[in-house]
């Protein structure tokens, strides 16, 4: 170490041997996030899902390792075995997800898959705190490998050498596997055209179980290799899963060599970004993925998907509701309206939650159903219109009304505004780019300290005084709800809801009798928004505090569920799916501490026997017996 | 030994929400309810230890009589890490399940929220972990006490040794969120105050659970500073402790770090345990008072294993709220929060009180270095540092919180 002057400051900073390790550094998380990036991208290459359990994988994958490597002798042979029989072992525990659920919902409408994942992460996580413990976990150091190199006079982890080398080698095993065996020529055409590879008589359970199987390996793999440099933990699944599909998506959904890329990007930015901004760790990935879909709609290395042969099949058209729904819509209304009085101030509580999150739902379904957009990111707009209600009281001193007002209107901008990039895009892309937009906002609200309070919120939002009641708050929320959620369902009858579907169904059909498709999909996506935002203002008054979580993943993610859970080709399927989520959920986290195992298994059940949503089963149902007399 | 299958199956049995213990022959009266929320399925390293030892403690109010004959019994409820689930089930608790008080909270936004929920319906709310300094300064309020030492006292602890540290260059790491942000702020101005002549030189706020370990060791190293103050904990702890060893970045440099003596920070790391780091934490198996002696056999025999620092938190939080009781005939709100002001109790860690000033708790926290003995960590050359003693003077104190 050289030091100069009085001042103490160092005169040669050897300020280019810390930045080549800063690279170095970043190969490191780039190869690594290149393993778990790769088994997803070739899974949602051909088979189009959306998997929310590699996140899972990749931490059984660890978990695995720990046991077998601290169980089996030491050593080379015990250390790499262990490596390898973990990414092995998890690779079956993909085939049995596959074989038992995926494979038996295919057919089932775009993303209903993630529900059934979402359902295994789930169950996946109550299943590795009684395996496992809660403790973190830490396993040996590989061996041969522990020490560390000199590399220009500064010390570098040999592992960490070794995890750099590791990317490119699967990289280079799977474009061989790909490019020159049978099997990888099928996987090819089936990433490209499903129906054809199916027309010409190529078995596609085979082609999607065994792809399935390579995947799981692979997240296997990359948990497993996390081993002599991480702690095992039981976080470790949705930490690793967001950060993956945005390597995917920047990459390009199904190009390895994409993925490979954006990793690369991702893990270097990162490594170079801290030096600069230090509190950019949060929201560095969802940037790079804003700035990449924005600017290259279909990622970095990625191609337009072929038009699905499915595409012409419109969705059934929307009819009026039939004499039983109607009867029974009446008969919930009424139910809703006349006995809350009787009911205790925590049944009210519970009644006005169930209320915000039916707005909440029918509002994403809104894009969903009728648009035929999917989002991964409508918390923003609840947060944003939590945030707009909280911060107007704040800072304004606005009364509870006025927060209210306010609300949609916040939440309607910011629609207006992230709407007009997301809408552009297609599919996953889009509905990828509207996550970065929420997690944006999120960071903001995250870090922005003086004017959010951070992550400990804004608190004392409780409302006026008129509305303080448990009953009367109770009404004001079932009032602004349903009618908002009414007046979402007439826009849907309306020539607007019409125009939506048409562009859904056709674009190119819409466009040609007339239809501005992209500003329909725009003012969609904007309304759906500010009605999220009511939902989101409402929220903000009956917890009395406003919290960054209001628009973190996990929320979206309940939108999504319950959306998908009813249905998204119905119009009661989201206010079915709050009602079922929101009172599942709450019934459970009282009854017992392993609400997670038994939440999860409901859903894969469900959606093993409901692949239409519980109201699509219905209406199925209803169909059949009517279709028939 | 019981293995771990059975004694998981046993702690699942009895923490199934509501837990009475039901052999108790002598408190017979009606019971006494506390509703408890606590982030079970998001943080449960530390959290199952804790609620261990509060069944532990309710057990032994119970057994001796419980509160003027009446038992305790708490009601379990799991937040899932998210303070708006947290806002709810304390209406449940509160409005449903009529239980007398509240307690609990892990995550710091978890507790503000639970604490401005107590103070918008008026009931009592005994924070048992959040460390965050709103809950009871900015945003503190007359519902709400917090048992442990919070950021600023723990931060303040280590500012004590690292002023007499012989070095001017500082590096800092913490997480980037609420808890990270205002140690580093209170280290970096108690620190300034003590030592006007130090210089920071840099700092990194790696995401929480999601540090990329390599690249923030280098980064520090790149800066090269005498001294690292560290506030990660946990995984994030695990991983930087391990890149920062093979890389060097611990050699000829001090470092001083918050929570890392905790048995919970510390075991995971096994004998990859840093040596010589100053620390706060909790050396469980050195403390040989009457006190935590008791403590600690009635812990092995209940549970078959060690307490941990949740352990500690959960058991005093439950001896702090008994003793309070049984100060009062009955247990409503008002009296309750009276009797809560300035309450003396016998801490595990030794006496304490709630303070009237600012319903903080004086329980303070072990301040040491850590080593490895039997390839374990451990702490040593440690002291009790009494919280009492690293609070700011009542005239600041007052500026900090709302008065009135």
């Amino acid at each position: 170490m050289r030091w100069c002057g009085p001042s103490g400051r160092r005169a040669d900073p050897a300020l280019l041997e810390n930045l080549v390790l800063q690279a170095l550094s970043g190969l490191a998380s780039a190869s690594s996030l290149f393993l778990v990036a790769s088994g997803l991208t070739v899974i949602f290459g051909v088979s189009r899902i959306v998997n929310f359990a590699h996140g899972s994988l990749y931490m059984l994958g660890a978990y695995l390792a720990w046991t077998l490597v601290t169980n089996l002798p030491r050593g080379h042979l015990g250390f790499w075995g262990g490596v390898l029989g973990a990414a092995l072992l998890v690779g079956l525990i993909g085939l049995v997800v596959e074989v038992l659920l995926l494979r038996r919902i295919y057919r089932a409408p775009e993303l209903f898959q993630l529900l059934a994942t979402f359902g295994v992460v789930l169950i996946v996580q109550d299943l590795a705190l009684l395996a496992w413990g809660p403790q973190d976990l830490l396993g040996p150091r590989a061996p041969g490998l522990r020490g560390s190199i000199e590399i220009l006079g500064l010390r570098f982890p040999l592992y960490e050498l070794f995890l750099i080398g590791v990317g490119p080698v699967v990289l280079g095993l799977l474009l061989l596997l790909f490019h020159r065996t049978r099997w990888g020529t099928l996987v090819r055409a089936a990433t490209q055209d499903r129906e054809m590879v199916g027309a010409l008589g190529v078995n596609q359970r085979m082609l999607f179980t065994s792809v399935f199987f390579l995947g799981s390996v692979l997240a296997g793999l990359g948990g497993a290799l996390q081993l002599p440099r991480e702690s095992v933990n039981l976080h470790m699944d949705l930490s690793i899963i967001a950060e993956a599909f945005v390597v995917v998506v920047v990459g390009g959904l199904g190009s390895l060599s994409g993925a490979a890329l954006a990793a690369l990007l991702i893990g270097e930015l990162h490594a170079f970004g801290i030096l600069v901004f230090p509190k950019i760790t949060l929201v560095l990935v969802f940037l790079v993925m804003a700035v990449v879909l924005v600017v290259r709609p279909h990622g970095l290395l990625g191609r337009p998907a072929a038009a699905a042969h499915g595409a012409g099949a419109a969705e059934p058209p929307i009819g009026p509701a039939p004499r039983p729904l109607k009867l029974a819509g009446g008969a919930a209304l009424a139910l809703a309206l006349l006995l809350p009085p009787f009911a205790g101030n925590y049944a009210l509580t519970v009644l006005t939650d169930i209320a915000i999150f039916v707005l909440f739902a029918a509002s994403l379904h809104l894009i969903m159903g009728p648009g035929g957009m999917a989002s991964f990111g409508h918390a923003a707009y609840f947060g944003l219109g939590a945030y707009g209600a909280a911060l107007a009281a704040q800072w304004l001193g606005a009364s509870m009304l006025g927060g209210l007002v306010l609300a949609p209107f916040v939440a309607g901008l910011f629609g207006l505004l992230f709407g007009w990039f997301c809408v552009r895009l297609s599919g996953v892309y889009s509905a990828m780019l509207t996550l970065a937009f929420a997690q944006i906002a999120w960071s903001v609200a995250f870090q922005w300290v003086e004017l959010t309070g951070g992550d400990n919120g804004i608190l004392g939002v409780w409302p006026d005084a008129w509305a303080a009641g448990k009953l009367t708050y109770y009404y004001l929320a079932l009032a602004l709800c349903l009618g908002s959620t009414l007046l979402l369902r007439r826009i849907i009858h309306a020539p607007f809801g019409y125009a939506l579907r048409a562009q859904r169904d056709s674009v190119l059909r819409a466009e040609a009798i007339g239809i501005d498709a992209f500003r329909i999909r725009w003012l969609g996506f904007t309304l759906a928004a500010a009605a999220a935002g009511i939902a989101g203002g409402l929220f903000a008054y009956g917890k009395g505090s406003v919290f960054p979580t209001t628009m973190a993943i996990s929320r979206s993610v309940d939108a999504l569920l319950m959306v998908l859970l009813g249905g998204v080709q119905t119009l009661s399927g989201p206010i079915i799916g709050a009602l079922a989520f929101t009172g599942l959920q709450e019934q459970l986290v009282r009854i017992t501490d392993l609400w997670r195992l038994v939440l999860g298994s409901v859903i894969v059940v469900l959606v093993l026997f409901f692949p239409q949503g519980l109201a699509g089963a219905a209406r199925t149902a209803w169909e059949r017996r009517h279709g028939d007399t | 030994m019981m293995d771990s299958g059975v004694r998981r199956r046993r702690l699942l049995a009895t923490a199934g929400m509501t837990v009475v213990a039901p052999l108790v022959a002598r408190a017979q009266g009606e019971p006494i309810r506390i509703g408890e929320i606590n982030s079970y399925t998001a943080q449960p390293a530390f959290l199952q230890p804790y609620r261990n030892a509060w069944i532990l403690a309710q057990e032994q109010v119970n057994a001796a009589g419980g509160i003027h004959g009446r038992p305790l019994e708490t009601l379990f409820r799991d937040d899932a890490g998210r303070p708006e689930d947290a806002v709810r089930l304390a209406g449940e608790l509160v409005n449903a399940e009529k239980v007398a008080l509240l307690s609990g909270g892990f995550l710091s936004n978890v507790g503000l929220a639970i604490g401005d929920f107590a103070n918008q319906n008026k009931r009592l709310f005994v924070a048992s972990e959040p460390l965050t300094d709103a809950l009871v300064w900015a945003r503190g309020n007359r519902y709400t006490f917090r048992l442990r030492a919070s950021t600023y006292m723990q931060s303040a602890m280590l500012v004590e040794e690292a002023a007499k540290l012989p070095v001017k260059r500082w590096a800092t790491v913490a997480p980037n969120y609420e808890y990270g942000q205002s140690a580093v702020r209170w280290f970096k101005e108690l620190l300034t105050r003590a030592k006007p002549d130090v210089q920071f030189v840099a700092e990194q706020f790696p995401a929480l659970g999601r540090i990329d370990a390599g690249a923030t060791v280098q980064a520090l190293a790149a800066a090269n500073p005498e001294a690292i103050f560290n506030v990660t904990f946990g995984a994030d702890l695990t991983n930087f402790v391990r890149q920062g060893s093979t890389r060097g970045l611990f050699e000829r440099r001090r470092i001083v770090s918050l929570l890392t003596g905790e048995p919970e920070y510390l075991e995971p790391l096994q004998d990859e345990a840093p040596e010589g780091w100053i620390v706060t934490g909790y050396p469980w198996d050195q403390i040989n008072t009457p006190e935590h002696s008791a403590f600690r056999d009635a812990y092995r025999r209940r549970w078959n294993d060690h307490p941990r620092l949740g352990s500690v938190v959960g058991y005093d939080t439950v001896m702090a709220i008994a003793t309070m009781l049984k100060k009062i005939p009955a247990p409503e709100t008002e009296a309750m929060v009276a009797a809560m002001r300035g309450l003396p109790f016998g801490s595990v860690f030794g006496p304490a009180e709630f303070r009237a000033i600012d319903h903080q708790s004086t329980m303070g926290a072990f301040v040491g270095r850590t080593a490895l003995k039997n390839g374990k960590g451990t702490m040593v050359d440690w002291r009790y540092a009494d919280g009492r003693n690293y609070l700011p003077p009542d005239e600041v104190v007052r500026t900090l919180r709302p008065q009135g």
